[in-house]
């Protein structure tokens, strides 16, 4: 139980909200902001939390977002507008003739005007075996967590009931790895939204994504002993299930209501100021009952939280009079619009258009000339436009020909977005969730003079709630101020997406994206196979996302790594067997030489890295000369790859009669450990025996300096183009923790880093305390991230080299496919 | 000078990987033949107009290939450099028939006649 504590009380008029949920809070607000002063308030929430967006559970399942993102009101809001807040803490009570609500903790609480925001109750049929664990409901929170909890282990899901809410379940659990089947009642998916040709096109969809539906299915039993591990169908189909999902419908929760003796029918029976049968107690939301209407949407809620928030504060007003909704699936990548009645017959006619190509389907319903009803499959753009000539009642004959082009073609109004909402009437409903239309949206950006998507969602709540409105609030922004707009703007990765890095890697993991293709579809690539901008990048979030599972798309790698060897000016190639800490031998050395003998290779250089380079092979030769020097014991130096280079050692306490720790060894050890491993970038390390650091460790990666008690671990240098010092990571003592502070360091800059960025650039901008607060001072998150590293390296450690000169691997890339030699 | 062309069978598209490439070598220089995501097979002078770029060695994407050297992007249908780029590779005709790669090669590239 949690309360926030309101700052001030004052003897004004009580008002006691039941419900700190969507419809009760936004009442609240509306209330504030026309009669800030006439209330204290108080609010009963049955969830130990703060008030928070429901549509966007789907999200919040998917991975798509986060709680904090769908946050609607701080526990600072409750506070700042002297709310007295109980979370957690449900009225089991009231008693309307002391004018008294009673909590669960036995709370007391008198009000002189009692607000029911109760919501609605997840419909559970009460087959057998409803009551076993693994069966849950699609309504709170705590749903999600329950879900994700058993999504977590895998395994096959169940839902049932194909509606709304139960897609964006299936699609949300499929994201996170089950394997989800859909049982639907009806003859379609979404039967109340959509026609057959839609539910059949968003069946295929799912299909697709590899959820199984089953149509015309009725649930029987839920089958387990205490956990459930299946649900039986009436014609006898069993099918496997883990976790039962219950998504078929809602009812309005009117128990309190009834118990204190208000009129109760299928909800909270109100009038057109929300007013129930009982003068002091108002309802809104889902719980009531308006002109024999229940609904489960957002729009109306919001509607009716206005008109009562007019009515409280003694504002002349119509009242509510019922609402017109229309439906959006909030699934990524499938656009589904219905709105109105679109069930034909009759005196209707329909337009008809589909493009099995795009996969669109429109269809609009019309009856005396005017739009009844309207559905659309894979282009919803106009759903808005159709929604308001229905709302509207407009005569649409003249536009009948064209009407199923949208409003680009029919109003005359040119491709360009801007256009287009210049030239929308200012009563036009830019904001479905929340009513909001273009007039007050563009009156408060040049009144309030904002000029943020941000600031237009604060002031008018367009696009607060679902956001699938920012776009077209976004235009409104750029056409009202002009050029004074610059819309907040993600870096894409290339033009191939709109997608920046950050977000493309965090939803390759939150989707479960395991391949290029899955990548390019799911996240709507505007090319048909990326470019060398994306490709490599792609393929190094999903190598570093899916360790010993993804295959390395060799296609989409740059040459170098590709040949394991690096390009030259000239297209020859330079190449450089590993020396382990920068040591070698006789042996070695000999073999190197006889390599540059038998295969004429031009020059033979040391490196920046205390490597030895052989540069001008031919490539037709690689494989060869590899297999030689394979057979002296040497494998590949990684010395052209976005990996680890490396590690370069000064002689150390070994020989040194400065020296302090055992540098050579230290940099052997490191180097076996980390070779192998891909990174966003090269790589590079150093180890110095004494603090002389003859090994120049602080302008590398990652740079190990003996002290005469242990290690100094820096971080972060780089001596190319801009030079840049190390930051001191740390100081350990022993040899082991600089290995794991090594491999911890290295792996939070693979899960981190954007491809191409060393780890300068990176640790400039997360800044030096966001690494060391998950290296250093979390011991766990350390130990997490060398443990993360050690099994990416298990399949890592495979030397290209020996694969290429003797296994036979790519050989494609080292012989012409043909030679036209002369007669 | 098409009217020239000799016709020379390669090998089959299958030998070319998919979004990669394969070479020719020539009496007198190297094609590169590029087989695409959509199966389609093109060829180009192994020779970026830059700085000479092995083409063959670039990644392939869409009808495009970006030279390994400098990361110049051509068109593989015209040979036409993109974006702020001048420059063209030199185009090889080239078709695919019943699953063989034919590229059409001068008197010079077939070693009919001798250049000079």
């Amino acid at each position: 139980m949690n309360h926030v504590t309101a700052a001030l009380r004052t003897a004004k008029s009580r008002l006691v909200v039941i419900g700190n949920g969507m419809a009760g809070m936004r009442t609240v607000e509306e209330i504030l902001s026309r009669a800030p002063d006439k209330y204290d308030i108080t609010v009963f929430g049955a969830e130990p939390r703060v008030n928070y967006n429901r549509i966007m559970l789907s999200p919040l399942l998917s991975g798509e977002k986060d709680f904090d993102e769908i946050v609607i009101n701080t526990p600072e809001w409750y506070t700042e507008n002297n709310i007295y807040l109980y979370s957690g803490d449900p009225v089991v009570k009231i008693d309307r003739d002391r004018k008294v609500v009673i909590s669960k903790s036995g709370t007391e609480t008198e009000y002189d005007e009692l607000l029911l925001a109760t919501g609605s109750d997840p419909i559970i049929i009460p087959v057998p075996g409803h009551k076993l664990d693994g069966v849950v409901t699609f309504r709170d929170v705590d749903d999600v967590e329950t879900m994700l909890g058993a999504a977590a282990k895998g395994g096959p899901a169940v839902i049932v009931g194909g509606g709304l809410l139960g897609l964006e379940a299936a699609v949300g659990l499929q994201s996170r790895g089950m394997n989800v089947t859909v049982l639907h009642l009806a003859g379609h998916v979404m039967e109340r939204q959509l026609d057959p040709s839609a539910g059949y096109l968003l069946a295929q969809e799912l299909e697709r994504r590899g959820i199984t539906v089953i149509t015309e299915a009725d649930t029987a039993e839920i089958v387990g002993s205490e956990h459930v591990t299946g649900v039986r169908l009436k014609d006898g189909r069993m099918i496997p299930a883990d976790l039962v999902v219950m998504a078929v419908g809602i009812r309005p929760n009117g128990r309190l209501a009834a118990d204190a003796g208000v009129a109760v029918e299928r909800g909270i029976v109100v009038d057109d100021v929300m007013t129930t049968s009982d003068p002091a107690i108002f309802a809104v939301g889902e719980c009531v009952q308006h002109r024999g209407q229940c609904y489960g949407l957002v729009a109306p809620l919001f509607e009716m939280a206005k008109s009562l928030a007019d009515h409280m504060a003694e504002i002349e007003t119509d009242g509510y009079t019922g609402s017109v909704t229309s439906t959006k699936l909030k699934v990524t990548g499938v656009d589904v619009f219905s709105a109105g009645d679109f069930s034909g017959g009759g005196e209707t006619e329909e337009i008809v258009f589909r493009d099995a190509g795009r996969g669109v389907y429109k269809r609009i319903v019309l009856e005396d000339g005017k739009v009844k009803g309207a559905v659309l499959y894979g282009d919803t753009s106009d759903g808005g436009w159709y929604f308001q000539l229905m709302k509207d009642g407009e005569d649409v004959t003249e536009l009948r020909d064209t009407l199923a082009f949208g409003q680009a073609f029919a109003g005359g109004s040119s491709g360009n977005p801007l256009d287009a909402v210049a030239a929308l009437p200012d009563d036009a409903e830019i904001c479905g969730c929340n009513g909001v239309c273009k007039g007050s949206i563009v009156a408060a950006i040049s009144e309030k003079s904002l000029t943020t998507l941000d600031e237009v969602k604060g002031h008018t709540k367009a696009s607060a709630s679902c956001g699938s409105c920012s776009g077209l609030v976004e235009n409104l922004l750029a056409a009202t101020l002009g050029g004074d707009y610059q819309a907040a703007t993600v870096k894409p990765i290339c033009t191939c997406t709109d997608h920046d890095h950050d977000s493309v890697r965090r939803l390759i993991i939150a989707k479960n994206l395991k391949s290029m293709p899955a990548v390019m579809q799911e996240l709507e690539w505007k090319s048909s196979d990326g470019c060398h901008v994306c490709r490599p990048a792609l393929n190094y979030y999903l190598l570093a996302a899916w360790p010993g599972e993804y295959v390395d798309h060799g296609a989409s790698r740059f040459i170098n790594e590709r040949v394991h060897a690096n390009i030259q000016k000239d297209g020859t190639y330079s190449v450089i067997p590993r020396m382990w800490g920068g040591l070698t031998n006789p042996r070695e050395l000999r073999a190197i030489a006889d390599v540059a003998d038998k295969f004429e290779i031009p020059t033979v250089k040391v490196t920046g890295g205390q490597r030895i380079d052989l540069l001008g092979v031919k490539k037709e030769d690689l494989p060869a000369v590899w297999a030689d020097l394979n057979s002296a014991g040497m494998v590949s130096g990684h010395a052209y790859g976005k990996s680890l280079r490396t590690v370069k050692s000064c002689v150390g306490q070994e020989w040194c009669r400065f020296g302090t720790q055992m540098s050579m060894g230290m940099a052997v050890e490191l180097e076996k450990m980390t070779w192998g491993s891909w990174m966003p970038h090269k790589f590079k390390m150093a180890v110095s025996g004494c603090p002389r650091n003859c090994a120049e460790a602080t302008i590398k990666d990652f740079g190990v300096v003996a002290t005469d008690g242990g290690w100094d671990l820096h971080v972060g240098g780089n001596g190319g183009i801009h030079v840049r010092a190390t930051d001191l990571l740390c100081k350990v003592t022993t040899d082991e923790e600089v290995k794991e502070y090594c491999g911890a360091f290295i792996q939070l800059y693979r899960e981190e880093a954007r491809y191409l960025e060393r780890t300068a650039p990176w640790i400039e901008r997360v800044g030096l305390k966001h690494v060391q607060e998950r290296v250093v001072d979390d011991e766990d998150n350390r130990k997490a991230l060398f443990d993360r590293f050690m099994i990416s390296q298990k399949t890592a450690q495979i030397d290209p080299w020996a694969e290429r000169a003797s296994e036979g691997v790519d050989a494609h890339e080292f012989n012409p496919l043909s030679i036209i030699a002369a007669e | 000078m098409s009217d020239n062309l000799t016709w020379v069978e390669v090998g089959p598209a299958s030998a070319i990987p998919q979004q990669g490439a394969r070479t020719l070598q020539t009496e007198t220089d190297r094609i590169a033949i590029f087989r695409t995501l959509d199966d389609q097979v093109f060829a180009l002078l192994d020779r970026c107009p830059h700085k000479q770029g092995p083409l063959a060695q670039g990644i392939v994407h869409g009808h495009f290939v970006t030279c390994p050297l400098h990361n110049m992007v051509f068109s593989l249908e015209t040979g036409e450099a993109q974006g702020p780029d001048d420059g063209c590779a030199a185009k090889v005709e080239c078709q695919v028939v019943n699953g063989v790669v034919r590229v059409g090669l001068t008197e010079l590239q077939a070693g009919l006649r001798h250049a000079g």
